[in-house]
């Protein structure tokens, strides 16, 4: 009985429609992506169909190569705060009883769904030049002139560390719940000290929770390009910020492509390594 | 082993949240700042909000947004359930590939995708604007609707369409009847991640969308970038409320989902 429900043919059909948009709509235009960024671009307009490797080559060239590399430097700052922060408050969280832990996530969440360009303009409101926190800071005496913190590195640090934030948390806190307690008190009984069961048991049990929660803060922090711009005031080149560049006002697509499928490249290579690190396929916290 | 009720977790978990909240606050208040200048206070009032209800540029950006998350988000939940009920009856090594590809949408960083899009979108020779808006957005609210509904589908009790099939239902039927009501508490929380997603992009929209179709995040974006009006706070406090309205929804469609 349960075989025919199983094999009852044209079941399946219904995922035609999955399988006919995600050839047209994600995989013809990840393919095209490949292809353009092998072509020449047109010198007046477009692009030429001859084939190139210049467009990687040009990567190498220090100028996009420098913006690549702090475009790294910056997310892996990124990251590091946000599981500094992030790992204790999704670890606490996941300790509260259940009434509070909905509470909790109710107010984790709606941050996270508000538009992120809201949220960036209460920080340069915050950041402005004898915004609030110089008039703050002006007024505790801790300062006498306005720090000017807008357009500085350290604004688009907090900004990228706010706005990334709820993943790292919601990552750590989904595998810290489901987490066997029983083991961390078995290591306690037979002896090791509270600092010392958490490395070896809870830290190694977290693990796949904290790995994709830097991969979802990593990822998307070489791309934000519109806080590198809104907080950063176009001083502050990311890769995302390269790559509109190329597309909006140089108008060298095949570059941007190249520059596209290295970071896709990236991304495939992180999400890989934590598959075969932590053998789970999806990510932890994702939804 | 004895547990001491520690303050720390309590006070590091508010003083986190408590400043999460600090510049989304702060918007609220400068919305019902009377002065024009965006950091002096002038006292209580509503004149941001007059003055936003007499834009009809923002109202129109506004309309256009609402309007592509319904679209975006209704298709994306056809799709997406379709999908995952027709994938969970395929195990082929292909199906595990297609899965693949279609959650990129939401693997990806955003800029990718925008970029991609905008490139053969021009290649097609689609004009840009709203359809090319809704094919953008589609494809990353696909993934939304087909994850939470295969997780789903994976807790559904299979002897229950399996009874109907016994008692005589067709396929179409069965699923129909049966399985469609267990799964739709997983549909709506998906489309309603979808939609508030779609409302929310900015970085694929600024790729994909035309000179005359604009949507509220892209003009936010342009005007934060040309110049601040305090208008956007009253128009940021006006977003937050219906975020809180969204949230609130999906929370008892969730209580839904676990019961």
């Amino acid at each position: 009985m349960k075989k025919r429900f199983l094999k009852k043919p044209g079941a399946g059909i219904a995922a035609v429609p999955l399988w006919m948009f995600t050839l047209v709509f994600v995989a013809g235009p990840m393919v095209y992506m490949l292809i353009l960024s092998f072509l020449t671009r047109d010198p007046s307009w477009g692009v030429v169909n001859e084939f190139t490797l210049d467009n990687y080559a040009k990567i190498l060239n220090p100028v996009y190569a420098g913006t690549y590399l702090s475009s790294l430097k910056l997310a892996l700052s990124t990251t590091a705060i946000t599981l500094v922060i992030g790992y204790p408050f999704g670890y606490f969280m996941a300790r509260l009883s259940e009434k509070w832990k909905k509470r909790l996530m109710m107010l984790v969440v709606v941050p996270f769904w508000t538009n992120a360009l809201v949220r960036m303009y209460g920080w340069i409101i915050i950041f402005r030049s004898n915004g609030l926190l110089d008039k703050l800071l002006m007024g505790l005496g801790v300062t006498d002139a306005p720090l000017r913190l807008l357009y500085t590195y350290p604004a688009v640090l907090v900004g990228m560390v706010y706005a990334l934030l709820p993943f790292m948390i919601l990552s750590v806190y989904s595998s810290v719940e489901k987490m066997d307690w029983s083991l961390v008190e078995a290591a306690r009984d037979l002896g090791a000290s509270k600092a010392r069961a958490f490395w070896t048991v809870t830290a190694k049990l977290t693990l796949p929770g904290v790995l994709s929660g830097v991969i979802l803060t990593f990822i998307p922090s070489m791309g934000l390009f519109f806080i590198a711009d809104v907080l950063g005031g176009g001083k502050f080149m990311l890769v995302g910020n390269l790559i509109r560049d190329q597309l909006f006002s140089a108008r060298d697509w095949p570059f941007a492509a190249a520059l596209a499928v290295i970071l896709t490249l990236l991304t495939t290579l992180f999400l890989w390594l934590y598959r075969k690190i932590t053998h789970v396929r999806d990510l932890e916290g994702i939804l | 082993m004895k547990k001491k009720a520690s303050v720390f977790p309590k006070i590091y978990l508010g003083v986190i949240l408590a400043l999460t909240y600090v510049p989304i606050i702060i918007v609220i208040i400068y919305s019902f700042n009377a002065s024009k200048s965006a950091t002096a206070w002038g006292g209580w009032s509503l004149d941001w909000y007059a003055k936003l209800f007499r834009n009809a540029d923002l109202f129109d950006a506004l309309k256009n947004s609402v309007v592509l998350a319904l679209m975006s988000s209704l298709a994306a939940g056809v799709i997406g359930t379709a999908g995952a009920v027709g994938m969970a009856r395929c195990k082929s090594r292909l199906a595990g590939a297609v899965e693949y590809v279609s959650t990129l949408p939401i693997m990806i960083p955003e800029i990718i995708l925008g970029m991609v899009f905008m490139a053969f979108f021009t290649l097609l020779g689609l004009k840009f604007g709203m359809l090319t808006l809704f094919l953008g957005h589609t494809s990353f609210c696909i993934p939304y609707v087909y994850m939470i509904v295969k997780a789903r589908l994976v807790g559904l009790d299979k002897s229950l369409p399996e009874a109907a099939r016994d008692l005589g239902a067709s396929g179409f039927r069965a699923f129909w009847d049966v399985t469609l009501p267990l799964i739709m508490p997983g549909i709506l929380s998906g489309m309603l991640l979808a939609f508030a997603m779609s409302l929310d992009d900015v970085v694929i929209s600024i790729f994909v969308t035309g000179a005359r179709t604009v949507t509220l995040p892209v003009k936010i974006y342009t005007q934060i970038k040309t110049g601040i009006t305090p208008e956007i706070n009253a128009l940021c406090t006006l977003m937050l409320l219906a975020t809180f309205v969204l949230v609130t929804l999906s929370g008892i469609l969730g209580k839904k989902r676990n019961s």
